[in-house]
Formats: C-alpha cells, sequence, structure tokens
C-alpha cells in the first residue's frame, strides 16, 4: 500500500482528522440546548426564572419550547409522580436524537421528602439522566451552572459517531 | 421558658410510647343550649332517625342511618337552608369497630350555622350519592371512592380522581403502607417496561439517609463533580469545580471578574 494512500479504516471511515468537525458540531450542539419545558412542581418556579430576564437562559441559547419534537433538553423540575410516569416516557421517546436529561432537585433525584407510595423515587428509574442537580429547590445560578457543566459534557463528546440510543434498558 | 430537656438519647427512644394512645376529645354538649341547632334537630328527628346528636367546637354533629343520607340532606338543603356541602369524606374506622364513617360538612349562609352530619356504613355497603344535590359532591365522592374504596349508588361518573385509573388499592385506608404495597413499588416499572424489567431496575432506595460517598454511580462527592461510575478512592487529588475548559470555547467568553461590575446598592 503506497504511503499517501488514506487508510479509510481508521478513524471512523473518513479521511479528515475528526477533531475538528466534533468541535464545531458540539460547539453548536452545546450552544443551542432547547429544553423542554418540564416543570412537575416547585422547582419548577426556579426554572422559569432562571429562564426569565434576570438570570436569562437565553444568553445560553437554552430556549424552551413547548414541544418535545424540537427540544433536545429534558430539565425534569419536580415531583415526578407515578401516575405521571408514563407521560414524562412518552415525551422523552418523543425527543429527537440527541437529547440529554437533567434531573433538578431532590425529587426527581431520588424522590427527595416525599417518601410516599405515590411518589417515583427518582427519575432515573423512568428515564436515563445526565446530570443530577441537588438541592431544595436548586437556586436558578444552580440550574445555570448545571446547564454549563452539560455543555461541558457535550463538548468532550465525539459528534459524529452512531448515536447509541440512550436507552434505560 | 420551656423547660430544657436533654436529647442526646431522643433517637434511641421509641417515637411513641404507647402506641394505642387516644387523644383527648374537645368536650360535647347538648344540643339544646343552641336556639337554632335545636329547631334543626327536630326537623331532622320528626322524618329521620338519628342515633346521636351534640355540639362539638360550635357546630352541631348528627348521626344519621346510611340509607337517609339523601334525604336528610335533600331536607336540610330545601327546607332548613344549610345550601352548601362545604366537605365530604370517609373516616377509616375498620380496626376499631369493622366501619367506616362517612361525613358531611354543611354549611348555611343565612343561619351562620355549621352541620356536620356523619353515618356510619359497613366495609362493602355502598353509599347513596348527594351529586343530584350539590355539584361539589361529584369530585368529593369520586376522592371518597379513590382513597377508602367506598363505592358509590347513583354517581354520573364513578371513576378514580388522584391515582391512576388502574391503580390497586386505596392509599388513605389505615392498612395501606405509607411508602406503597408491591403494586405500589412497581407500578412504574411494570407499567412502562413490563414485569420483566423489575430485575434490571431493581427496587427504590426507600433509605433517605443513605450516603456513600465512593459510590460515584449514586453519590456525587459534595463540592466536586465526579463522573458517572468513576473509580474514586479516599488517597485521590480532589477535583477541582469548573464551568468550562481550561483553554475556553470557541467564540464564547469566559466570565471575567476584573471586567465585571458588582452592584451593592440593591434598589438600583
Ligand atoms: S426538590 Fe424541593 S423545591 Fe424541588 S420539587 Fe421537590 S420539594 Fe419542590
Amino acid at each position: 500500500m503506497a504511503q499517501h494512500q488514506v487508510n479509510y479504516a481508521q478513524d471512523g471511515g473518513l479521511p479528515v482528522a475528526l477533531t475538528t468537525v466534533d468541535k464545531v458540531v458540539n460547539w453548536g450542539r452545546s450552544n443551542s440546548l432547547w429544553a423542554l419545558t418540564y416543570g412537575l412542581a416547585c422547582c419548577g418556579i426556579e426554572m422559569m426564572a432562571s429562564g426569565a430576564s434576570r438570570y436569562d437562559f437565553d444568553r445560553f441559547g437554552t430556549i424552551f419550547r413547548a414541544s418535545p419534537r424540537q427540544a433536545e433538553l429534558m430539565i425534569v423540575a419536580g415531583t415526578l409522580t407515578k401516575k405521571h410516569a408514563e407521560f414524562i416516557r412518552r415525551l422523552y421517546d418523543q425527543m429527537t436524537e440527541p437529547k440529554w436529561v437533567i434531573s433538578m432537585g431532590s425529587c426527581a433525584n431520588t424522590g427527595g421528602m416525599f417518601n410516599t407510595y405515590a411518589t417515583v423515587q427518582g427519575v432515573d428509574r423512568v428515564i436515563p439522566v445526565d446530570l443530577y442537580l441537588p438541592g431544595c429547590a436548586p437556586r436558578p445560578e444552580t440550574l445555570q451552572y448545571a446547564v454549563m457543566m452539560l455543555q461541558k459534557k457535550i463538548r468532550r463528546e465525539k459528534a459524529i459517531k452512531a448515536q447509541k440510543p440512550k436507552r434505560l434498558m | 421558658m420551656r423547660r430544657y430537656t436533654p436529647k442526646d438519647d431522643v433517637q434511641k427512644k421509641p417515637y411513641y410510647t404507647d402506641r394505642y394512645w387516644v387523644a383527648p376529645q374537645v368536650p360535647k354538649y347538648p344540643v339544646e343550649e343552641d336556639e337554632v341547632f335545636a329547631e334543626d334537630l327536630k326537623a331532622i328527628k320528626k322524618k329521620f332517625k338519628v342515633d346521636d346528636a351534640y355540639i362539638q367546637v360550635e357546630q352541631m354533629v348528627v348521626y344519621i342511618r346510611s340509607e337517609d343520607n339523601f334525604g336528610v340532606l335533600q331536607l336540610m338543603r330545601d327546607e332548613l337552608g344549610y345550601t352548601q356541602l362545604s366537605e365530604l369524606s370517609a373516616i377509616d374506622r375498620l380496626a376499631e369497630r369493622g366501619q367506616f364513617e362517612v361525613f358531611y360538612q354543611m354549611l348555611s349562609m343565612q343561619k351562620r350555622k355549621r352541620v356536620r352530619v356523619k353515618m356510619l356504613i359497613d366495609e362493602h355497603e355502598a353509599v347513596n350519592s348527594v351529586e343530584k344535590l350539590f355539584r361539589s359532591a361529584d369530585w368529593a365522592e369520586r376522592e371518597m371512592y379513590d382513597m377508602f374504596g367506598i363505592k358509590l349508588n347513583n354517581h354520573p361518573f364513578p371513576k378514580r380522581i388522584l391515582m391512576p385509573d388502574d391503580w390497586e388499592g386505596f392509599p388513605l385506608r389505615k392498612t395501606y403502607p405509607l411508602q406503597g404495597d408491591e403494586f405500589a413499588a412497581w407500578y412504574e416499572v411494570d407499567k412502562i417496561f413490563g414485569k420483566e424489567a423489575r430485575d434490571i431496575i431493581g427496587p427504590e432506595l426507600r433509605d433517605s439517609a443513605m450516603v456513600d460517598r465512593y459510590d460515584t454511580k449514586r453519590f456525587a462527592r459534595l463540592g466536586h463533580e465526579v463522573p458517572y461510575g468513576a473509580e474514586f478512592k479516599a488517597d485521590q487529588p480532589e477535583t477541582p469545580l469548573g464551568y468550562q475548559e481550561e483553554e475556553g470555547v470557541f467564540m464564547i467568553e469566559k466570565f471575567d471578574e476584573e471586567k465585571s461590575v458588582v452592584i451593592s446598592d440593591r434598589d438600583r
């Protein structure tokens, strides 16, 4: 094999170094995280405050969408009841890949203070979670910090890969 | 000042020493002490059987027979002026005497009086719906069915209201465990993934005080972000906080403390 010949088996079969493409795509993805409005309880108020003018989520490119088809980030803000678990799963499945989930507040992380029969003990029993945000309720700064951590995580990921479908099972 | 009691061993003591302790009752007075209530009771007694009646906290409590409930409420609404049904529910007395206590809280705006109509029913006895008399009874009766499993006659839409339709068990019964029975514990898993997923997802973690700082799959170290599932031992260096990569990100300005202005005047 001649030396100049490209080894197509290397680097995912593309004749370019993937790092730059990765960077560009991930830069775009991490700065346009459109979030699905998912305020379930008191944490939802903090999420709304983060979106409003004082904390201003728009400057991160995080714009709340009311449709799962337009969203790639789900901020589960609040208490997930067992009655609602079915619907959160359905909405998660309706979101297009790639998608990420932030579990906001104690209730979404572990069920929080609602150690009862009617509360799901952590949304990760139903949908896969990328980032757990502690607090009851986390302040808007904390949610912003969580989004920035998620951006950091996205920038670390490979952009052009077969998206491994994130399923809990 | 409140008397000081040492609290170092308070956790070791059982919370309640007497499980069957009965709270002291608010005093009861005879109905004759209030003219308005005495009149009302006389009118009810004329047509229906009354088992017991007294005044408690300025409200009359009347015990009636369960088959009379529609008639009594109709009489109270149309002739005695109790035009509002503000609340309706049940109390679980199954362990005590094998019965439910159903109560109707009535309000008269003209007389400025409240009356509580109570009746005792057996566990499997169906109650006549009063939805035709008071619209507020619609949802309240559905909740009563949802929480206690008390069935209703002539209700237009006898369905659960708070719990999902396919729920099993009645959560406000005293025999229902607070953290749910087996059905409740696996409800969302069974419904979304199916029963065979139980092994994969595992049981609920109900111990809210459990913390394991070396378990990076379920716990974060406070003040330090740890990647999911990372190996972490006690002697490892700390992971400092950082919201952005050190070298910065393309086209994104990093927050610079030097250049920022601190606004100390909050009313500005
Ligand atoms: S974590 Fe606290 S603030 Fe958030 S939903 Fe639960 S109870 Fe409300």
